[in-house]
């Protein structure tokens, strides 16, 4: 009597167990699935990310441009046939390309027309004619087929981001867009690489647009940054692991190191502004006072990477060192630093490329303004690359939208690039003790 | 230009006497160089910074007082009308003028007065930095024929060569300090400027925020009220939607990774979500512009809903996606870090994973992620180009995520961009703002280093 009493117990308890159990197993697996959902999620932003800009600014490496058969008229750019610089350079090449458009286009006549058609190529086509002629003036008196850029509104025309219909938001009257027809039917209007992207630095018309001058400050500003923060950055991470005892004054340090990594990059944009250009009058937007800024910005992260680095070299190397009589110096140069570089490296090129898309900083120190010349030293006045890509940004043209992801593409490259080189050291002479 | 050739030059004789201490050293070293106190190598370079760094030091001193010297000499030169300016007005003149002297075009100057004053600048310039040259050479080579007469068998190079290494391992490691000082004074000194003309209970509880200055006394609108709770209230409700974001998806991925993740999966996994950490804050703008703050305008349309397309919403989640790495890198840290005892020992008591996980592994590593959350945090409230770009730029004291609001950083940089005047109280304040920024980020890193030091040493 009572053993079944017992069994029965017992298997009421089992089922409210067994019950139990199955509540437990499927919390056990949704927990999982949630773990797995917020991944996908984090990594399906990552995708929507890379997917919304690189398929906005694929288009902006190729562009529209126009096959005009243009006669270098002696009696335009050179009239009294000396051939000097000052003369050929100031010549009115505006009315070449004028003429070659006429040439094509016989029909325009009157005043409207002829503006219409003016319109329908870049206003800087000109310069690419300048630049043509004072490379080789022999061009003077003949007549070349030559690729000049469109306007930028052709380009997104062709590229179906601006409709054909005036009344949804198209530019073209239907004369115009008679004209590009045809040009488009001869084989005369098509889509070349965009040279200048990368070749010529910042323009208010998006077709002749570039980044060189940004990529060329942006090297400057990491220059400056590379040679300040390196030798610094290693130099307080050999003493701080080497040299030092723990005290009070190592730890002041530390302290300040931890809190420099962790401060908003837009303060030191402020000291720079402050002390590099209110006290020491160095110049505005120059790339000098950017790596300046930048080096403050990735000087905690060199030296927290070296720390790791160097505390990663076993004691024994050392003490085998100091045993055969080298100085506590000669065994930090000869044997421990040797054998840290490459951590060391790679933290210095992460701290680099930390401070490649950095831009806050260089927003306070007057790193934002419209320049159209390339810099040509640390002290020239210039942008950076994400400084840059965030002045496409504010700019209302259509064209700069696809121009913006075009740079972010080239910037993300870049990143790449040096990311890729910092994994690459690190696999290739890790050494595991 | 001039001035690195001069560099290169002071670099080269370095390494000349380098050259000439060490064959010194062997010369009166004896037979294979026994004599010698140290390697030979040591006296070359004992003698090359006998070279070098008084040279070094002279050029340092030099260009950090020549401005001030020359200004002073410009200023005494001026004529007297010109030097009984008031000051604002004088400090623009020699701003001018220091920039015509550099530039070496005098046809931009406003007056004759700058442009003498000018040439003037630019021939003391000159006149200095040919004195420059001249002395610092000298210097070194004065140093290099002393260093090496001082070269005997018995001076002890190696010794002094490794004090000099030392003291400048030492004075690097202070440049964490130096900056930290730096950061404090500049704002602080600022800030004190602003805090004469405004009272900081106006500015710290304030609730009206329009910094513009009235240009004429009847103007409308531009009282210029500085009352920086709407800034608060606005980075706080971005930053809150941003952890909002971060924190499940950050800590979730970090417990998969660390708890069930296969170590293939985990590692693809791992280094594509610090993708996300990798990629600068002015493409996560440009995100937010072109892609989430449309789509959500669009989708509240849809539902007959007004989003503005400067909402908080927009701006919060994509910092939150910035942030999503930096809380799963560190909670990934802190989880791996709880001893394998206590796992072994809730498996042991009958408990599934999840449960394991939830009553024993994060309440163990519950210091950590809190340290973890309180560092994004105080980044969430720094960041700049995200709020920027897709944050609003007038103030309202809202809380509701899908108006615009704006944020302390976005203030600081429309402050700061284009002119700034010195003596106004709108360009002052970005100081006064970036001095909350630096105090509110600095308490909470403190706070979080602390819990996570605290963590460590637990477990350790």
């Amino acid at each position: 009597m009572t053993e079944m009493v017992d069994q029965v117990r017992v298997s009421a308890t089992a089922e409210k167990v067994n019950a139990r159990l199955q509540r437990r197993y499927a919390v056990e697996k949704r927990f999982r699935f949630y773990g797995i959902a917020s991944i996908v999620v984090a990594l399906s932003f990552l995708a929507i990310l890379l997917f919304s800009i690189i398929s906005q600014g694929h288009t902006a490496f190729m562009q529209a441009e126009m096959r005009l058969s243009v006669t270098f008229d002696p009696s335009v750019i050179d009239p009294d046939g000396g051939r000097q610089k000052a003369v050929l350079s100031s010549a009115d090449y505006t009315a070449l390309v004028r003429n070659a458009l006429l040439a094509r286009f016989p029909e325009a006549e009157d005043r409207l027309a002829r503006r219409e058609m003016i319109a329908l190529i870049s206003q800087g086509a000109d310069l690419e004619l300048r630049k043509m002629v004072m490379g080789d003036p022999s061009l003077i008196g003949t007549t070349r087929d030559v690729w000049l850029p469109a306007a930028a509104s052709v380009d997104q025309l062709r590229k179906g981001h601006m409709s054909r219909d005036a009344d949804k938001g198209g530019q073209f009257t239907q004369r115009q867009l008679g004209w590009i027809d045809a040009l488009e039917s001869s084989g005369n209007l098509s889509s070349r690489f965009n040279k200048w992207l990368f070749t010529s630095g910042d323009s208010r018309q998006p077709e002749l647009a570039g980044l060189w001058g940004a990529v060329v400050g942006s090297f400057y500003s990491l220059l400056v940054t590379v040679t300040l923060s390196f030798p610094l950055g290693v130099a307080t991470a050999i003493y701080l692991e080497e040299f030092s005892t723990r005290n009070r004054w190592t730890d002041l340090i530390e302290v300040n190191i931890n809190n420099l990594a962790a401060v908003p990059s837009i303060v030191f944009g402020l000291l720079g502004l402050e002390i590099f250009l209110n006290v020491f009058n160095l110049p505005r937007s120059a790339p000098l006072v950017g790596g300046l800024a930048l080096t403050l910005v990735s000087l905690p992260t060199i030296i927290i990477a070296s720390r790791v680095a160097l505390k990663a070299v076993p004691p024994w190397i050392r003490e085998a060192a100091l045993g055969l009589g080298a100085s506590r110096l000669q065994m930090v140069m000869h044997h421990v630093l040797p054998l840290a570089m490459p951590g060391i490296l790679t933290g210095t090129i992460i701290g680099m490329a930390r401070a490649v898309g950095e831009s806050a900083p260089l927003l306070m120190i007057g790193m934002v303004a419209f320049i159209v010349d390339v810099p040509a030293s640390p002290l020239d006045p210039s942008t950076a690359l994400p400084v840059q890509i965030y002045l496409w940004a504010a700019s209302p043209e259509r064209a700069f939208v696809e121009r913006t992801s075009a740079a972010i593409i080239v910037l993300l490259c870049f990143l790449a690039v040096m990311n890729a080189t910092a994994i690459f050291l690190r696999k290739k002479f890790e050494r595991r003790w | 230009m001039q001035f690195s050739i001069l560099l290169v030059v002071l670099l080269l004789l370095s390494a000349v006497g380098f050259r000439m201490g060490r064959g010194r050293a062997l010369q009166v070293g004896g037979p294979k160089a026994r004599a010698l106190h140290s390697l030979p190598s040591y006296y070359g370079y004992y003698v090359a910074l006998w070279c070098g760094i008084p040279a070094v030091f002279l050029i340092a001193i030099w260009l950090s007082c020549e401005p001030f010297i020359l200004q002073g000499i410009v200023v005494g030169a001026l004529p007297a009308d010109a030097k009984s300016l008031p000051s604002a007005q004088l400090s623009l003149l020699m701003n001018e003028v220091r920039q015509l002297g550099s530039s070496g075009d005098y046809q931009h100057a406003s007056g004759a007065i700058a442009s003498t004053a000018a040439e003037q600048y630019r021939n003391l310039r000159n006149m200095s930095f040919g004195a420059m040259a001249v002395i610092s050479l000298a210097m070194a080579i004065l140093g290099c024929v002393l260093g090496v007469r001082y070269i005997r068998p018995d001076l002890r190079a190696r010794n002094k060569v490794e004090g000099v290494v030392k003291i400048f391992l030492i004075a690097s490691s202070t440049v964490a300090i130096f900056t930290t000082i730096g950061i404090v004074l500049s704002l602080l000194f600022e800030s004190l400027r602003f805090f004469r003309m405004i009272s900081p209970v106006d500015f710290l509880f304030g609730l009206d925020w329009s910094p513009q200055m009235a240009m004429r006394s009847d103007q409308v609108g531009s009282s210029g009220a500085f009352g920086a709770v709407p800034l608060f209230a606005g980075t706080l409700l971005i930053s809150l939607i941003a952890m909002v974001v971060a924190v499940p998806i950050g800590l979730l991925s970090a417990i998969y990774m660390a708890e069930y993740a296969h170590p293939n999966f985990r590692s693809v996994a791992k280094p594509l979500l610090e993708v996300l950490a990798g990629i600068p804050t002015v493409v996560y703008g440009f995100f937010a512009v072109l892609t989430v703050a449309p789509f959500l305008r669009d989708a509240g349309a849809a539902v007959g809903f007004s989003i503005a397309s400067e909402s908080a919403l927009a701006t919060g989640i994509v910092m939150g996606i910035m942030i999503i790495p930096f809380i799963s890198s560190l909670s990934d840290d802190v989880i791996t870090a709880v001893p394998d005892s206590l796992r072994q020992g809730a498996y042991g008591l009958g408990a599934t994973r999840s449960e394991t996980i939830k009553q024993v592994v994060i309440p163990a590593a519950l210091p950590g992620i809190i340290g973890g959350v309180l560092l994004a945090v105080s980044r969430a409230i720094g960041e700049t180009m995200i709020v920027v770009m897709a944050a609003g730029l007038s103030a309202h004291l809202t809380a509701n995520p899908f108006e615009a609001v704006t944020t302390v950083t976005v203030q600081i940089v429309t402050l700061l961009v284009g002119d700034q005047e010195f003596d106004s109280p709108k360009t002052l304040s970005a100081f006064a703002l970036g001095l909350v920024l630096f105090l509110v980020t600095l308490v909470l890193n403190v706070v979080a280093l602390n819990v996570v030091r605290k963590y460590r040493e637990k477990y350790d």
